[in-house]
C-alpha cells in the first residue's frame, strides 16, 4: 500500500518492542460491542492509475465552463488563473504545513498572511483585515455577530441586494444568538432605501456592492445614516475583481467589509473551497473573528511575524471566544495573494476594466434580442435580465446546446419567489465575442 | 491604546537586527537561508506579472462610482513574484520535509494524486450553479463520498456542506437544537451542553454560539470521562453531550455506549467530535456506539492538505433522529440522475435548520478525500488505523523510560506525556519543543489537552516509516538526557538555527501591527 511505509517486518519488530503480540491488543480499551467485524459495502484498494481512471470518468461527465460559453456568476466567477499561482500553492512547504503555531518554522506562511491582510485592507479601503474566513457567506454571518458585540444591539437589517446564500447563512448562524434578522425582499430595481429604517435598536445594515442583481450603488448616505444612529454598515462584495473598478466600501464609509475572494487565484471548483475576506475599521480589531498575523521582532531584534490577539480565539477563550471558527482558508488566501501580486496595481485595474467592458458589450448586444430586457442600469461584470418566459427553462434549453446561460434567480431564491423570469448573466476577461454571439443567438431562438 | 509603541523598536527592513547564525553577510542571507522583504518593499512600479489586452473603450455603466484613488498594490513581474513566494515557502516546515508529530492534527502524508484529480477541468472549471444535467459526475462523486462516510461510521445520513471541523460542530449542535425545538414544539427549555474538560476549545465555543451554556465534566484519573460525574449532571435541562473519541488524551472512551444510553434516557443527544477518527477508521463504527452526530475532518483522516491553516472540510454524519434537520443543500439520486435540493421548500418531509455556507460544500476536498479512499479501499483504511495506533504506541514505549507518560496502558493514535520529567530542571515544555526545532522536527502539540500539566501530545500518524520514528525517538531521548544533565540554558536559547529565533508574541499583541503601511504610522488597535 503506497502510502503506508511500515513493512510486516517493521510491524513485528515494533509489536515486540511494545511487548504485545498483535495490534488488536492495542485496541484493548474498545469494548467488544464497539468492534466492527462485518464487511463494508466499499471497494478494496486500487492502484494509482485505477483511481485516476475512476475519477477522470466522473470528471468527464461534467461540462467544464472552459469548454463552452459560460455566463455563470452569482457569487462564483471564472477568471484566468496564472500558471505560477497554481505552481506556487502546490509547493509542499505551503501545501503540507499546519496552522503557523510555531512561528520560527512558519515565517513563510505568516509573512504571506501579513501580505494577504494588507492587500485585503487595501482593496476594500479598510484599516485592517484578518487572515480569512471559510467563504464570503460565512464571513457575512460573522460580521453581523461582530456588529452585535460592538453595538450591543440585536437587530440586523439585510438588504434585498444581498446574495440569498449570504442572507441564509447569516440567518442560520444568528438564529440562537438573540439577533433579529430583518431581511428585505429581493431588490430587483436597485432602488431600495434603508436609511430611514435604521433605528436605535439596529446593530448593523448589511448591503452588497455590486448587488446580487448587478446594481452598483453609493452607500455613502446609508453609512452616514447608520453612524448617526450608532449602527454599523456592513458591505458585502461577492466579486472581488470589482474592487479594481468601483469606489471602495471603505471610501463609502463601511465599518466592516466582507467579500468572497474566489475570483482571484481560486478555481470555481463547484463551489469550494473558497476564501472569505474580512476587513474592518481599526478600532474594532479586538472584536474581529478569525486569525490575525502580526509583526513583531525575534530575540535578535529581527523583524518577524506571529499569530496574534489569539486571546479572542476559542482555544484560549473556549465558550467566551468571539467565534467558534478555528481554521481559516490558508491555501486559498495564498492563491489570492499570489494572483493579486502578479496583477499588481496596474494589472488589477486593467483586469477590472476588461471585465466591465465585456459586460457593457454584452448588455448592448442583448438590447437587440427580442424577449430579453436588461434590468440593471448600473453594473460591473454581471447584470439581471428579464426574459419572456421562465429563466430556468431557457437555461436548460441552452445547456442542451452547450451554452451555460447564467443563473436563474429562481435557483437562488426558490421557485416561490416570483422571480421565475429573471436571469443573472456574468462575464469576465475570458468571455469572447463569439461567446456573446452564441448566447444572443441561443436566447433569441429559445425565446422565440 | 493609541500612539506608537516606544518600547518595541521594530526594524523597518527585514535585514536589520543581528545576523542569523552569527556570520555577517551583505544582505543578511545565510547561504540557502535567504532573507525576503515584504512584497510592498520590492515594489517595482511599471512592472506587471500578468499580460492583459487593452479593454475596449466603452461608456461605463458604473453610475459615477468608478474608483479614482490608487489601490496601493505593489507591482512586480512574474519572475520576481515566483522568487518571492518560493523564498517564503522555504521558511516553512512541512510534512513533505519531515515528521510532523502535532498531536490532534493528524499530519499525515498528502498524496499528490489527490491534487492532480481536483485539478481535472471537469472539477476545477465547474460552476456551482450550472444545471444539474451538466454536473452529473460531480454530484455522483458527492453522493458516493457520502456513502463511504456513512458506511465507515455506521450512520444513516451525512450533511456534506460544513467547511471545517468547527463548522461541522456547529452543524451537529444546530441539528440537536432543531430536533429539541421540534420535539418540544417551540424553543427548547434545555439550556446545558455537557463538555469534558479535555475537549478541544471549539466544543464549548460551538455550544455557546448555539445558545447553550457549557457545563464541564471532569476527567477521571485514567484520562477518560468520569461517567459518575456525568450521570450526576443529567437532568431535564441537559440538551446534549459533546465527547471526542478517541479523546484528546489519545485514549478510547470505553464507556461510550453507556454514556449514549444515559444521555438518551435523559432526553438529550450525543455529539461525537470525530477529529481523531483516524485511530479507529475501519475498526469501529461510531454509529455502533449510539452517537447522534459526528463531524469528520477530511483534512485529518482522509489526507486533504492542511495548507498552512485550511481550507478543510467537516461533513457531519447524523442519526435517524437528527437527519431530518440537516442543512441544505444535499444531493438526491432519482430516476433522472442526481440532483441538488437547495431550498427548504423542496425538502419534502425534511425540516432543514438552514444553510451553513455558500453553494454546496468543499468540493475540492471531496475530490481529494475520495481519491484517498479509493486508493486505500476498505482493507487499506483498516490498516491505516492499525499503523497509526502501532506507531503511536511504539513511540510511547520507546520514550516512557525518559519522559513521563500521562496515563498507563496502550494509547490510540497519539501518546500523551506530561512535564514531570522536566521537574526542577529549569526546562519547560515550551523550551523542550523549541529544542526539537533545532533538531529538524516540528514539535509535538504543547500544553494541550489542558487536563495534563505541561502536556506534550505526539501523533506520528501511519505515514511515518520505522526509520523516521527511530530517528525521532533518538532525538527526543537525547534531549531528555540533556535535560537531566542540567543544561537548561541550551533549551532556553532554542531555536538557534531557524530563519527567526523566538518571537516576541507579547509585544505583537500589545501594539498590533497587522498590515504594512507606507512609511508608517503603524496601525494600532484600540483597547
Amino acid at each position: 500500500m503506497r502510502y503506508l511505509p511500515l513493512t510486516d517486518n517493521d510491524r513485528a519488530e515494533m509489536l515486540s518492542a511494545i511487548g504485545v503480540g498483535s495490534v488488536d491488543e492495542l485496541f484493548v480499551d474498545v469494548p467488544g460491542a464497539a468492534r466492527f467485524s462485518g464487511d463494508f459495502d466499499l471497494s478494496d484498494h486500487m492502484a494509482e492509475y485505477q483511481v485516476e481512471a475512476t475519477i477522470a470518468a466522473l470528471a468527464a461527465r461534467n461540462v467544464s465552463t472552459a469548454d463552452v460559453p459560460s455566463f455563470l456568476g452569482a457569487g462564483a466567477y471564472r477568471h484566468h488563473i496564472p500558471a505560477s499561482v497554481d505552481h506556487l500553492v502546490q509547493r509542499g512547504e505551503f501545501l503540507t504545513s499546519y496552522t503557523p503555531y510555531q512561528p520560527e518554522i512558519s515565517q513563510g506562511t505568516l509573512q504571506a498572511l501579513f501580505e494577504f491582510q494588507t492587500m485585503v485592507a487595501l482593496i476594500t479601503g479598510m484599516d485592517v483585515a484578518n487572515a480569512s474566513m471559510y467563504d464570503g457567506a460565512t464571513a457575512c454571518a460573522e460580521a453581523v455577530l461582530m456588529a452585535q458585540r460592538i453595538t450591543r444591539r440585536h437587530k440586523a437589517i439585510v438588504s434585498g441586494g444581498v446574495h440569498p446564500h449570504y442572507r441564509e447563512v447569516t440567518e442560520t448562524q444568528s438564529r440562537y444568538l438573540d439577533i433579529e434578522i430583518d431581511a428585505r425582499p429581493p431588490d430587483l430595481s436597485g432602488l431600495e432605501e434603508l436609511a430611514g429604517d435604521v433605528g436605535e435598536d439596529t446593530a448593523c445594515v448589511v448591503v452588497q456592492n455590486p448587488g446580487v442583481f448587478g446594481h452598483v450603488r453609493d452607500f455613502g448616505p446609508l453609512a452616514d445614516a447608520c453612524h448617526a444612529a450608532g449602527a454599523l454598515l456592513v458591505v458585502v462584495v461577492t466579486e472581488a475583481v470589482s474592487l479594481g473598478a468601483i469606489r471602495s466600501p471603505g471610501e463609502m464609509g463601511a465599518d466592516i467589509v466582507v467579500a468572497e475572494g474566489q475570483s482571484l487565484g481560486n478555481a470555481q471548483g463547484f463551489g469550494g473551497p473558497y476564501v472569505g475576506l474580512f476587513a474592518a475599521r481599526e478600532k474594532y480589531v479586538r472584536q474581529m473573528p478569525g486569525r490575525l498575523a502580526g509583526e513583531t521582532v525575534d530575540e535578535d531584534g529581527r523583524r518577524g511575524w506571529v499569530l496574534t490577539l489569539s486571546t479572542r480565539e476559542q482555544h484560549i477563550r473556549r465558550e467566551k471566544a468571539t467565534s467558534n471558527i478555528c481554521t481559516n482558508s490558508g491555501l486559498c488566501a495564498l492563491a489570492f495573494t499570489i494572483h493579486l501580486s502578479l496583477l499588481g496595481e496596474g494589472g488589477f485595474r486593467k483586469l477590472a476594466a476588461l471585465n466591465h467592458a465585456h459586460a457593457v458589450a454584452l448588455a448592448e448586444r442583448l438590447d437587440a434580442v427580442a424577449g430579453v430586457d436588461v434590468l440593471s442600469q448600473t453594473f460591473f461584470n454581471e447584470f439581471a435580465v428579464r426574459l419572456r418566459g421562465p429563466a430556468q427553462e431557457a437555461v436548460d434549453a441552452l445547456a442542451g446546446r452547450n451554452i451555460l446561460a447564467g443563473v436563474p434567480a429562481s435557483r437562488l431564491y426558490g421557485r416561490d419567489a416570483g422571480l421565475d423570469d429573471i436571469l443573472l448573466l456574468a462575464v469576465s476577461e475570458l468571455t469572447r465575442d463569439e461567446d456573446m454571439d452564441a448566447l444572443c443567438r441561443g436566447l433569441a431562438e429559445v425565446l422565440a | 491604546m493609541s500612539g506608537h509603541s516606544k518600547d518595541l523598536s521594530r526594524p523597518s527592513h527585514a535585514t536589520q537586527g543581528a545576523p542569523a547564525g552569527g556570520i555577517e553577510t551583505v544582505h543578511g542571507h545565510q547561504g540557502l537561508r535567504l532573507e525576503e522583504p515584504l512584497l510592498f518593499e520590492i515594489d517595482n512600479p511599471g512592472a506587471v506579472g500578468v499580460d492583459l489586452p487593452d479593454p475596449a473603450t466603452v461608456e461605463n455603466r458604473l453610475g459615477g462610482l468608478e474608483r479614482h484613488t490608487p489601490v496601493g498594490l505593489p507591482s512586480a513581474s512574474e519572475p520576481e513574484i515566483v522568487r518571492h513566494f518560493t523564498r517564503l515557502s522555504q521558511k516553512n516546515y512541512a510534512i513533505d520535509m519531515g515528521t510532523y508529530p502535532l498531536g490532534s492534527c493528524t499530519m499525515k502524508h498528502n498524496p499528490r494524486l489527490n491534487e492532480k484529480m481536483v485539478r481535472l477541468p471537469g472539477f476545477a472549471n465547474l460552476h456551482p450553479m450550472q444545471p444539474d444535467s451538466t454536473t452529473q459526475g460531480a454530484l455522483e462523486l458527492i453522493d458516493t463520498l457520502a456513502h463511504w462516510l456513512r458506511e465507515l461510521t455506521g450512520m444513516p445520513a451525512v450533511a456534506m456542506s460544513p467547511a471545517a471541523g468547527a463548522h461541522g460542530e456547529l452543524c451537529g449542535v444546530m441539528a440537536i437544537r432543531a430536533a429539541l425545538d421540534d420535539r418540544e414544539g417551540g424553543p427548547t427549555a434545555r439550556r446545558r451542553i455537557l463538555v469534558p474538560d479535555s475537549a478541544h476549545g471549539t466544543n464549548p465555543a460551538t455550544a455557546a454560539v448555539c445558545g447553550f451554556t457549557v457545563d464541564a465534566i471532569p476527567s477521571d484519573a485514567r484520562g477518560r470521562v468520569d461517567v459518575k460525574a456525568f450521570a450526576d449532571k443529567l437532568d431535564d435541562d441537559v440538551a446534549g453531550i459533546m465527547i471526542t473519541n478517541p479523546n484528546t488524551c489519545g485514549l478510547f472512551e470505553p464507556d461510550m455506549i453507556e454514556i449514549a444510553g444515559l444521555i438518551h434516557d435523559a432526553g438529550g443527544y450525543f455529539y461525537c467530535d470525530g477529529a481523531n477518527f483516524n485511530a479507529i477508521v475501519g475498526r469501529v463504527r461510531p454509529g455502533d456506539l449510539g452517537i447522534d452526530c459526528m463531524h469528520i475532518n477530511l483534512h485529518k483522516t482522509f489526507s486533504t492538505p492542511h495548507g498552512g491553516g485550511g481550507p478543510g472540510a467537516g461533513p457531519v454524519v447524523l442519526s435517524d433522529a437528527l437527519a431530518p434537520f440537516a442543512p441544505t443543500p444535499w444531493v438526491v439520486h432519482g430516476e433522472e440522475g442526481f440532483s441538488l435540493v437547495e431550498h427548504g421548500a423542496d425538502a419534502g418531509e425534511a425540516k432543514p435548520f438552514g444553510r451553513l455556507k455558500g453553494f454546496h460544500g468543499q468540493m475540492g476536498m471531496f475530490v481529494r478525500a475520495y481519491a484517498y479512499m479509493l486508493s486505500h479501499g476498505r482493507d487499506g483504511l483498516r490498516q491505516v488505523a492499525n499503523d497509526a495506533v502501532l506507531n503511536a504506541n511504539y513511540v510511547m514505549a520507546q520514550l516512557s523510560d525518559v519522559m513521563t507518560a500521562a496515563f498507563d496502558g496502550p494509547c490510540m493514535h497519539e501518546c500523551l506525556f506530561d512535564d514531570r520529567f522536566l521537574k526542577d530542571s529549569g526546562v519547560t515544555t515550551l523550551d523542550f519543543a523549541k529544542a526539537m526545532i533545532d533538531e529538524g522536527y516540528h514539535p509535538m502539540t504543547m500544553y494541550f489537552p489542558l487536563v495534563v500539566h505541561g502536556a506534550m501530545l505526539i501523533e506520528p500518524t501511519e505515514t511515518e516509516s520505522k526509520r523516521e520514528l527511530d530517528n525521532f525517538i533518538a532525538v527526543v531521548r537525547s534531549l531528555a538526557a540533556r535535560v537531566q544533565s542540567g543544561d537548561s540554558d541550551a533549551f532556553a536559547a532554542a531555536p538557534r538555527l531557524t530563519p527567526r529565533r523566538r518571537l516576541d508574541e507579547t509585544a505583537a499583541a500589545r501594539s498590533p501591527v497587522l498590515r504594512w503601511m507606507p512609511d508608517t504610522p503603524t496601525v494600532e488597535a484600540a483597547e
